[in-house]
Formats: structure tokens, sequence, C-alpha cells
């Protein structure tokens, strides 16, 4: 076939991308090795737009063991065992076929953490989607977040890993393009870590688990380009996952890596057979050899074009030590799944694949992998927005808090998301200590008194209106959640969500961001250890918010852990932190402005990351000395939503407060750096505040059934905690079912 | 005494219950968990049997509906037969009752979504050897997690299981819509019990609860260690 513009094109390749393939090649690629070159130059595979930006993250510290370059990261937590972790997007996906491309979502990422012989032990995932309910576009939405639900459900439940946590958000601006971000951690020995670094010339190429068939094929590109009215020609290129498949798959490998057989081992994720077989060859600075003909195949009469960029979900490639392939076939066979040697280690580092007796690719590892090219897109300019900076001259008083705060908790962003997580097995293992619906999530180690706290955090309104102040302000609240849980952060991963890099505005945005999230993970000491980044986030030209979504995790002895709900009354409450700054310019931001003003204007919280330190490291000694009955941090809705979240329907909470400029201000202020604390030994936690030179005001006392809020001359808020309950727990099936009746 | 759990190749719970009876059960009762792959057919040297929740073949079809042909499941009907304690969980109880060890089915939960959430059980029965240390009437809280777990049998069973006290255990909070709050049952010869939710998830205070431990020390101190006097090393090592 020859190579014309149109074909150039179709790849996704400029015609400067092509003259370099030539060049590299040192002749024109054969169709096939068009099609290589396209998937592995991918925005996707090759982070072309942003790896020299991705650069400016900090990647190392005490704890890490493997930073960025590997299927995951890897840190070490003490006693000879390490923890494997990293996030990773499927939003266009899930957005074409939202129950497959979300459960090949988490089918991805759980194969990039037992790839490296880890066994996963948590996923926790982070759901953007457009507004449900009384929208042109909320039927569609809610589509979309129930088979996104289902999916990940689906796959977690019966793969046999519990999903402990996460978030999801609504805004307008993901209905056409939901965010699928999914994390997972696993554990394994320090000395039984497995890298995708093939050696050993001469040794067999294996290739384990599905069969090859022709689903997936350009995934990688597709997650490369913005959504036309086209795109839903291609669902096709969606794959379709099998978790019981994965299953059998993670306990062949973690037995087949017991025998001690195995080299390298790489999953076949993004660009499949393609990636796996280049990226372990050059990690390696070797070459691979490969014969498509005994590969295994789902369906007859595929070409060597299609059997390259298949994304069939749950294959492995991996390297054995010559001689030793049968105790690898063992394990495998007992298994029942596939596993045939496909090719061989070479010494002259080319990829070259041979398929029924031809040779139809021959290309230097490294010109795929290393070479692809790497574009410092124009940013100098301001990052895209459109919100207005000033507030509006006149913000509009309230109608009435009560009403105002029972809308709030029972807003689509802030209300309990219990109909969603009840739907995934968040226990199994018997790991979990603390599960879905608090500040982080807590999992515990076995193998040593350690557990694993988890945060994921992303700010979109926040990063919309700056995005460096957003980027940090998520490290900084996941850190937070960490510290209010009684961990410490020790390392990092991100998932970088943002629209088209080659619009300057857009690329400003992600720039801004990353320097943001380097200044806060440097700041806070949680080096970044792997990640993603999810580029051309738009539809028909309209893009997201730029959504740089923080997993931040800590280490802690394991423990029953400080709750976030009251436990008595008659305790203090403090407000460690203090109340903090709450303007007109910074209120845009809120929930309150978004909810109950329906605007955005301004800029988001301030954040003064020496203080927030401060206050971590403050709230983890109180929690250490057990001077704390609960615990739970403030962030979306301020205050008064936080207050409602630490009350259940038996306790509540006298609060007084000074009114600041405004009363809606100081009640739903979003501003960072504060804890909330009962006690019944305030004394003592006031000591430990004054040591480390944070406010802890005492703001009031808990009590039986009710929520007052005021400043002992008025009553501002003044509400049930049934109530508050009642309008918590029911939002969010009453959308869902008042939706699904109509 | 030596329990045996049997791993199917999509178990999941295999490991949370040998956890629950290795390590939160008080040595005191001097039991001890092994596995058993799903093709043995050799149960001679265990004292007790555990089919553990999971997706036992991917159960892409009816659950447990694959699992009743396993030869492993061949051995765990004579061993039944023979008077032995069978013991099934969430999976577990699905592959009982297609294997026709326990009446009637587990559907779809009545809203058709999984559910995993804390539900509170009343004890029905303290006759039978998975109940022995409980009181009839006894509240125990443990989590369920499956989506099919609607309890389903004909009028003429469900009076029956009642007539013949085979209620085992029933829901206050009944979170699948399960015919008359059935969590789990026993056969008529009480030595085989099939319960919806995961007493292994609730053995160790760290997770929450400790409702589960009560059927675990009820098994592990009713059923005589005879086997397991004879047996040596372990059956199948799957860790």
């Amino acid at each position: 076939m020859t190579i014309t513009p149109e074909l150039i094109e179709q790849h996704q390749l400029t015609p400067a991308e092509y003259q370099k393939i030539v060049s590299l090649l040192g002749r024109e690629p054969s169709y096939t090795e068009l099609g290589v070159f396209s998937v592995m130059w991918s925005e996707h595979c090759s982070y072309k737009s942003s790896r020299l930006h991705l650069k400016k993250l900090p990647t190392t510290g005490k704890y890490v063991v493997q930073g960025p370059g590997e299927n995951a990261g890897i840190i070490g937590i003490g006693g000879g065992w390490v923890i494997a972790f990293k996030i990773e997007s499927h939003n266009h996906p899930s957005y074409i076929e939202p129950f497959q491309g979300a459960a090949t979502g988490v089918g991805g990422i759980l194969r990039d953490i037992f790839t490296m012989g880890a066994r996963p032990i948590a996923v926790m995932d982070s759901l953007r989607f457009g507004p449900p309910g009384n929208s042109p576009t909320g039927e569609h939405n809610l589509r979309i977040l129930t088979g996104v639900v289902s999916g990940i459900a689906h796959y977690g439940n019966c793969f046999g890993v519990p999903t402990v946590g996460g978030e999801c958000i609504f805004e307008d601006c993901y209905s056409a393009n939901p965010l699928v971000n999914v994390f997972a951690l696993g554990v394994c020995r320090e000395n039984e870590i497995f890298y995708a670094r093939a050696s050993g010339v001469g040794n067999p190429v294996i290739y384990v688990g599905a069969k090859t068939g022709r689903d997936g094929i350009h995934g990688a590109s597709m997650a490369s380009a913005e959504f036309t009215e086209e795109s839903k020609q291609k669902r096709p290129n969606v794959q379709v996952g099998d978790p019981f498949l994965e299953k059998l798959l993670l306990e062949a490998c973690i037995e087949a890596m017991k025998t001690g057989a195995i080299v390298a081992i790489q999953d076949m994720g993004a660009a499949g057979l393609t990636s796996s077989s280049c990226e372990m060859g050059s990690r390696g600075g070797v070459g691979i050899d490969i014969d498509l003909d005994r590969v295994p195949q789902r369906e007859s009469g595929m070409t060597a074009y299609e059997m390259l960029l298949s994304e069939s979900q749950e294959r492995m490639l991996l390297v054995a030590e010559m001689g030793r392939e049968d105790e690898v076939f063992q394990v495998f066979r007992k298994w029942g799944l596939d596993a045939v040697t496909i090719g061989v280690v070479t010494p002259d580092g080319n990829l070259r694949v041979r398929h029924h007796g031809e040779l139809v690719a021959e290309i230097p590892n490294p010109a795929l992998a290393d070479e692809a090219p790497r574009y410092d897109r124009p940013h100098n300019v301001k990052p895209y927005r459109k919100a207005r900076l000033e507030p509006p001259s006149h913000i509009p008083g309230s109608k009435g808090l009560n009403a105002d705060l029972l809308r709030l908790v029972a807003s689509p962003d802030l209300c309990s998301k219990r109909w969603i997580w009840e739907q995934y097995d968040y226990l199994v293992r018997t790991n979990t200590i603390v599960g879905p619906g608090s500040d982080a999530a807590v999992v515990r180690v076995k193998e040593t008194g350690t557990s694993i706290a988890m945060s994921l955090d992303g700010n979109g309104r926040y990063c919309y209106l700056d995005p460096r102040e957003g980027a940090k302000l998520a490290v900084a609240e996941c850190c937070r959640n960490l510290a209010t849980t009684g961990a410490t952060p020790v390392a990092a991963t991100n998932n970088l969500n943002f629209g088209n890099p080659e619009r300057p505005e857009i690329m400003a945005q992600l720039v801004e961001a990353i320097e943001g999230i380097a200044e806060a993970c440097t700041f806070f000491e949680a080096p970044i250890t792997g990640g993603n980044v999810s580029l051309y986030n738009e539809t028909l030209g309209e893009g997201i918010y730029p959504t740089p979504v923080l997993g931040i995790i800590g280490l802690m002895n394991t423990a029953v852990p400080t709750p976030v709900k009251f436990r008595s009354d008659g305790a203090s409450i403090l407000l460690l932190g203090g109340l903090g700054a709450n303007h007109a310019l910074r209120f845009g931001s809120s929930q309150y402005a978004k909810v109950i003003l329906n605007q955005l204007w301004g800029l988001p919280p301030e954040l003064n990351m020496a203080y927030e330190k401060r206050v971590h490291d403050c709230v983890r000694e109180i929690l250490a000395d057990g001077l704390a009955e609960s615990a739970h941090d403030l962030s979306d809705g301020g205050l008064a939503v936080a207050l409602s979240e630490c009350c259940t329907s038996e306790i509540g909470a006298g609060i007084r407060i000074e009114a600041g400029e405004r009363v809606e201000f100081s009640l739903f202020g979003e501003a960072p750096s504060r804890i909330l604390l009962s006690s019944s030994e305030p004394a003592r936690i006031h000591e430990i505040a004054l040591r480390y030179d944070v406010e802890c005001p005492l703001v009031g006392v808990t009590m039986k059934k009710q929520l007052q809020i005021g400043d002992g001359n008025a009553m501002w808020i003044d509400i049930a905690t049934a109530d508050l309950k009642q309008s918590f727990e029911a939002s969010l099936p009453h959308l869902l079912h008042t939706h699904n009746a109509g | 005494m030596k329990v045996g759990i049997v791993v199917f190749p999509g178990s999941n719970c295999d490991h949370d219950a040998w956890y629950a009876i290795n390590r939160n059960v008080p040595h005191s009762l001097q039991s001890e968990a092994e596995f058993i792959w799903h093709d043995s057919t050799d149960l001679s040297k265990v004292d007790a049997v555990l089919l553990p929740g999971g997706f036992s073949y991917g159960d892409y079809l009816r659950c447990g509906a694959i699992a009743r042909f396993s030869p492993v499941m061949n051995a765990v009907k004579k061993f039944a037969a023979g008077g032995g304690t069978v013991m099934g969980i969430c999976n577990g109880f699905q592959i009982l009752v297609e294997a026709g060890l326990l009446p009637g089915a587990l559907l779809r939960n009545q809203d058709l979504k999984f559910v995993c959430r804390e539900v509170t059980l009343r004890t029905e029965t303290a006759d039978s050897p998975f109940t022995a240390k409980l009181r009839k009437g006894q509240l125990l809280h443990m989590p369920v997690a499956h989506g099919e777990g609607r309890y389903f049998a004909d009028e003429h069973t469900l009076d029956t299981l009642e007539a013949e006290e085979r209620v085992a255990f029933r829901y206050i909070d009944n979170p699948n819509g399960s015919m008359r709050d059935i969590a789990g049952i026993l056969n008529r010869e009480r030595n085989v019990l099939g319960v919806m939710p995961h007493p292994e998830r609730a053995c160790d205070s760290l997770m929450g609860s400790t409702g589960g431990l009560g059927i675990f020390e009820s098994l592990l101190s009713s059923v005589p260690a005879l086997a397991s006097a004879q047996a040596e090393g372990p059956l199948c090592a799957t860790l």
C-alpha cells in the first residue's frame, strides 16, 4: 500500500512527523509500520506535548524505590515490603461506551500494578460527569454515570480488589467529556519487584493471557484527539473487558514470577503488542523479534496491522530465561491460560515483526519509544478563562441560610455518594480500615504493622480560575485528608486532564498546573512516582475545566482510626487552623456560588503552604496522642457543610463564631488549612496548637440532634440533624430515580 | 481441626476466610485452614469444607451454575452425604444451591445492583454446628457484598424450612429482597449451611465488626477433628 498524505493524516501524524519517521528508518515505512508509529507517537503513548514540562515534577524522595518510567511507581513501606501505585484515565472510551470504557480502565491500571509483581489491594476512582437531572443533557449524563459506575463495579468486584474511595463531581463542561480516572495500589516484597526491561539475547518472548482480537484498534490514537459528531463511530475502538480472565492472569503471573524464570514482564495496554514489545526492548537496550503467526488469535484473517494495534484486554508479554519456558507454561496451564513463545530477544535493538513468513515491520526500538516527537507548544499567554475576576457588584443575600445549607448538602457534588460506592465491594481482602465516604481511605497491609492512607482530589473550578493555585490546593487537600486520618504523605501520582494542547491558552493551563503541582509536591514532600496525561478532552471545540487529579498516599501505624463523625454530646469542638480568610473575591469559586448563586468568579481560596503544613503536623500529633474523638477537614462547602458531615442523626453541634464580612462567607467560604476536631480535652489540644503556631479556636460543643450555628446574637443555622442526614443521603438516589421513572 | 477452603479460579474471598480462621479465631480452638484446588477430589484430610465468596468460574452465566460441575463439587457432595460439615459463604451459598445441596435459588438483587454494606442478622437457631455458640435471637453485624443474593423458593419449601427450623439467619434490614428476609439456611441434616453475608469479613475489630467470629467459633468447636489427625502437610498450596 502506498503511503499517501491522506493516510498520514488519518493516522494523526503531521507531515513533519512523517518526515521524521522516514529519516529514522532511512526509507518509507510500510503501512503496518505507519500504524505502529502512529500509536507509539500518539499523545497518549508519547506524552509529546507534556513531557518537557513533566520534567519539572519532583520524582525522588526517601521512600521512592521506583519513580516515573515504569508501569507504576514504587515506594518502600518498611519491613522489606513495598507498594506499587498509579492513576490512569479512561476518559474517551468511557464517553463512547461507559460500561466497557470504565471497566477496562480498571483492568488496565490493575495490570500496571501486578505486572510489577504487586498484588492489587485497593482501587479508588475520580469521576466527573455532566449534571444529572433536569438539563438538556441530563438524561445522557445519567446514562454515562450509571454505565461507568456499573463498569467499575463489574470489573473490580469480580477481580477481587476493593474500591475503597474516590470522588465524583458534576459540571456542565464534563457533559460531553466525562473524566474517569482510576487509581490502583498493590503490595509486594521489595526483593520480588518485576520490571519491564527485556534482557538476555536468545531469551524467549512469551505471550500470555487472552487471545488477540480486532477490538480496541487505534484506541490510543482515539484518546489523543478531540471528539466530533463522528465519534460514535469509534465504538469499535473501545475494548471489552473480562475481569475473570484478569483475575486468572493476576494469579498466574504472580505464581509464575515465583518460579524465578521470568526476566521481564509488561502488560499490553494502549497500543497492545506494539508498545509492550518495543518498550521492553527499549528499556533493556535490546531488540525483539516477533512472529505474529504464533500469536493466539480470537478471529481469523487478521492482518499484521490489526494484530499489532489491537488493544484486546487481559494480555501480557514476558521474557523468560532460555530453557525455563516450561516452568512458566506449567503455571499458565494450571490457570487455563494461553502461554506461547512468540519471539526472541535479539542483540540489535530492533523491533522485527514477521507475518506469514514475511518481514512486515523492522523498526529500531528507540525510534518508537524514545525518538517520539517532543513539542514545546506555545503557552506564553494567559491560561484560558472566561469567568470574571471582580466579584459581582451585588452578591444577592441569602433567602434563608437553613434552606441554603440543606440545598448544599443535597447538591450533586456534596451529597452522599453511597448510591455509587455501595455498588463496589469495598471490603474484599479484609484490609479496609476506612472505606468510602471519609476524608481518606485506609487499607492495612497484613504482612506489616503499617497501613496505607490514600486520597484522591482535584478541583476543576479552582483550576479554571487559577490553574497553578488550583493544582496546589489539590495537593494540599490530599495531604490534609491524609493528616486528618493520622497519616504522613510519602508519594503521589497525578492524572492531568486537559483540553487541546495545540491551543496556547490551554497549554498555558497545563504548564501552570504542572508547575503548581511541582511546587506543592516538593513542599509537602510527596514526590510524583508516575501518572497519566489525558489531553484533547474537548468535544466540538468545547474543552473541560483544567482538571489535574492528585492521588497521594501516606503511611501510618495500623490502628482503629479517629472517625469523621462526632461520637458523644458535650464534647468541645475546635477549629484547628482557625476560621480563615473568606472574602468576596474568593467566594466565587465556592460551592455556594455554584449551587445557590449559579455563578463563578474571582479566584480560588488562598493557600499558605507553610501554615497548611503546620496544621498537618499539628493534627497528626493530636491524633497520635488520642486527644480527638473525631476529626474532619473542611473542604467543598466550607464550615457549615463540614459540620453537617460530622453530625450523626443522634449527635449535632452548637457553634458560635464571629460574623465576618458576610455571614455566607463565614459559613460557606472554602479556605484551606482547617480541620474540625471534637474532644473532651481541649486544653491539651490548645497546648499542641500553640506549639505549632496554629490557631485553634473553641467554636462550640456537640449536642443532641440539632445543628445550630450563630454568633451569640443571631442564630443563622438551626436544623435537626435528622433532616441534614435525610437531605444528604436521599439526594443522589432521588435524582437518579426520578429520572429513571420519567 | 482442619478446614479445607475450596479455591475456584475466580474465588476471591478464599484468603479472607483463611485469614479469619488462621489469625482471628482464638488459638485455643486449635484450628487451621488449608486451600483445596477446584480440580481436587480428595477431601479425606479435612474435617470441614468451606466454599468461599467470589466468582467461581467468572459466573457470567448464573452464579455457581458452572461450579456445580467441577470435580471438587462431586467430592463435596459425597463429603456432605457422609455427614461432613460444609459452609458456603456468598458465592459458596450460590454454588451449594446450584449443586442441590440446599433448596431454593439466589436471584439478582431486587434493585438489580450489586450491594456492599453492613447488615444486621438475627440468629434463628442455635441448633447447628455453625450456630452452636450463638443464642437464638442473637443479633450479628457483618457485611453483605453480592449482586445475586435474593433468596427465593416456593411457598412449600419456605414453610418447610421454617417448620424444621432450618432458617439459620434472617436480615433485620433486608438488603436484596430475599423472601422472608432469609440470609442463611441449613440442609435437613443440619450439616450444610449457606449464608449470603460475609462472616469472615467481620472477625477483626479493625474491620469495624466481630459479628462473624461466633459462627467460626461454633464451626471450629463443634466439628470433631478426625481426619486431620492423620493428615500431614498442605493439600494444595495456592498462596
